[in-house]
């Protein structure tokens, strides 16, 4: 369980947060062009397609690019320190902001296979997706 | 229609950055900035028929007619530009482009912010009482319903630090970059600073140990390569081309422009080694059909220090990949052998809202005018400005020079 600022959940992203609290991660897909957008959205900004539907993503990706925060980026998180937000690149190639949890910040390593993981957040019944190395990946 | 030539900068005021401002409301310091930039360029109020303004704090809409009002302007062409720190650099083009289309002949660009005095905010060690005063709930405001709040927010994407810090390390993935030489970015701005008394910092002296002995906020940014929130203003006066004789000041010509706007989150950047930088860099230097090396001032946004080398490199003043070697080997000082951000950059002279993007600009006009004091650049003929919003989200170039 951690404290974080709460998504604004929307009727369209419902689904995306219900998969989260089933230990999933679904992104859209557009039924015409095939890409996949993020955040989630009402229309296809690859090809205007409104035809977006939920399919579940792998879950595995690489670390793109991450920040040891030091300071806490908002007061929530002044007993999270340090915190390790990420920009996570998914196998299906959507990129996602994101947390790292469950490695030592000396071994952070931009390339690093990671895989999702679902965290509680305090006090609501919502699940947010972070991201946890893959040991032994190398 | 081409913008090149087509309307200058003629005036222009600034209030120096400070860490806070009084009681003063945000529409009345803008308004005396305003008066300060006309009575520069020796216009009269009743000669100025185009607005460009920011969002205004305090102001939930009608900005430019309350704007016009408070300033007693009639005008025929008013906007609000929103381009977080490239939104001065986007008034000049906006301007310019304004006048050639015929819509207005001399436009006033506003920009700047107050600043009061909050209770400091808690350190970590302060963690339980940081939490109980800022329940979940508060963060993000209920009626932020943007994708931000829902898929960066809760990670603590939250401000800039982190966003510029994801871009640092990504770029000393692909690149060398030392922490040494992101340091030199803001030691020899500070010695612009040193000679600029309306900066912020200029009575303090600033090592490259200095930097590195700076607490690192987030890795690998340390607290000295990350700019100081401050209070202040800047306005510009754009002019046409055949009304420039009739001002006080020479002109400082604008002879090419880009814009490029990509994304919000920086996790939906499209590619974070070539962006919306260089795109509107490019942009700028085409129309005015010069290139990098003909520019005597490089005036780059540099909200911290890796966005000034991420700028250089993808303006094209250096090769990708060889920012830190370039920075290190050259003295980006006013006397030196590539002038960067003579005013000491907003790093050096603070960051004033909207008005700290639009201190490249007043640099670089003050400059190409001659009125850069003890900092002048000699013989300076064309100079580069460099607009930077959000986390590398929207981007604006600007040549400006001397001549028609």
């Amino acid at each position: 369980m951690s404290a974080r600022p709460i998504p604004p959940v929307s009727a369209l992203t419902e689904p995306y947060w219900d998969a989260a609290r089933r230990g999933e991660l679904t992104v859209q897909r557009c039924e015409r062009c095939g890409q996949r957008p993020f955040p989630p959205r009402a229309h296809c900004p690859g090809c205007g397609a409104s035809s977006l539907s939920w399919t579940p993503v792998s879950g595995r990706g690489t670390v793109h690019s991450y920040t040891v925060a030091y300071r806490a980026p908002h007061p929530i998180f002044a007993l999270q320190l340090p915190l390790v937000v990420a920009i996570v690149e998914l196998e299906e190639g959507l990129r996602m902001m994101t947390n790292i949890v469950g490695c030592d910040p000396e071994e952070l390593e931009v390339g690093m296979a990671v895989d999702a993981c679902f965290e509680p957040i305090d006090d609501t019944d919502m699940v947010l997706p972070v991201f946890t190395p893959i040991r032994g990946a190398d | 229609m081409s913008l090149r030539g087509v309307a200058a900068v003629v005036g222009v005021a600034e209030r120096a950055p400070q860490r806070y401002t009084a009681d003063e409301t945000n529409l009345d310091l803008l308004s005396g900035v305003a008066i300060d930039a006309m009575a520069d360029a020796g216009i009269d109020r009743t000669q100025v028929d185009g607005l460009l303004v920011h969002p205004i704090g305090g102001l939930p809409g009608f900005v430019p007619a309350t704007v016009a009002e408070f300033l007693g302007l009639r005008s025929r062409f008013a906007e609000i530009v929103d381009l977080g720190g490239a939104t001065g650099a986007g008034m000049v083009w906006r301007a310019a482009a304004a006048i050639g289309a015929g819509m207005c002949t001399t436009c006033l660009c506003l920009t700047g912010t107050r600043r009061r005095r909050r209770r400091a905010s808690a350190a970590a060690s302060d963690g339980e009482r940081a939490v109980a005063m800022h329940p979940p709930r508060s963060m993000p405001p209920k009626r932020d319903r943007s994708a931000q709040a829902e898929f960066d927010a809760p990670y603590g994407m939250i401000g800039a630090n982190v966003g510029y810090a994801l871009l640092a390390t990504r770029y000393a993935h692909e690149y060398d970059l030392s922490d040494a030489q992101r340091a030199k970015v803001a030691v020899d701005q500070r010695r612009n600073a040193n000679a600029n008394p309306a900066a912020i910092f200029h009575d303090q002296s600033l090592t490259i140990d200095d930097v590195l002995e700076s607490e690192v906020i987030c890795e690998p940014l340390r607290m000295l390569e990350i700019v100081m929130p401050a209070a202040g203003a800047a306005a510009l006066v754009v002019t046409a081309a055949d009304r420039v004789v009739d001002a006080a000041q020479r002109p400082a010509w604008l002879l090419g422009a880009g814009e490029a706007v990509t994304h919000s989150s920086l996790a939906q950047a499209p590619d974070l080694g070539d962006t919306g930088i260089g795109v509107a860099a490019r942009a700028a230097f085409s129309a005015a059909g010069v290139g990098p090396k003909d520019v005597g001032l490089a005036s780059l946004y540099d909200c911290y220090t890796i966005m000034v080398l991420l700028t250089l490199e993808e303006a094209g003043f250096c090769k990708p990949g060889e920012a830190g070697a370039f920075v290190e080997s050259n003295d980006l000082t006013y006397a030196g052998d590539f002038p960067l951000n003579t005013h000491g950059g907003q790093l050096s002279f603070g960051q004033a809202g909207m008005a700290g993007g639009m201190s490249h600009v007043t640099e670089a006009v003050r400059q190409i005018q001659g009125r850069a004091g003890t900092r002048q650049v000699t013989d300076l003929e064309l100079a580069y400005a460099h607009g930077n919003g959000g986390i590398i989200a929207e981007q604006v170039g600007l040549v400006l020079g001397s001549h028609r």
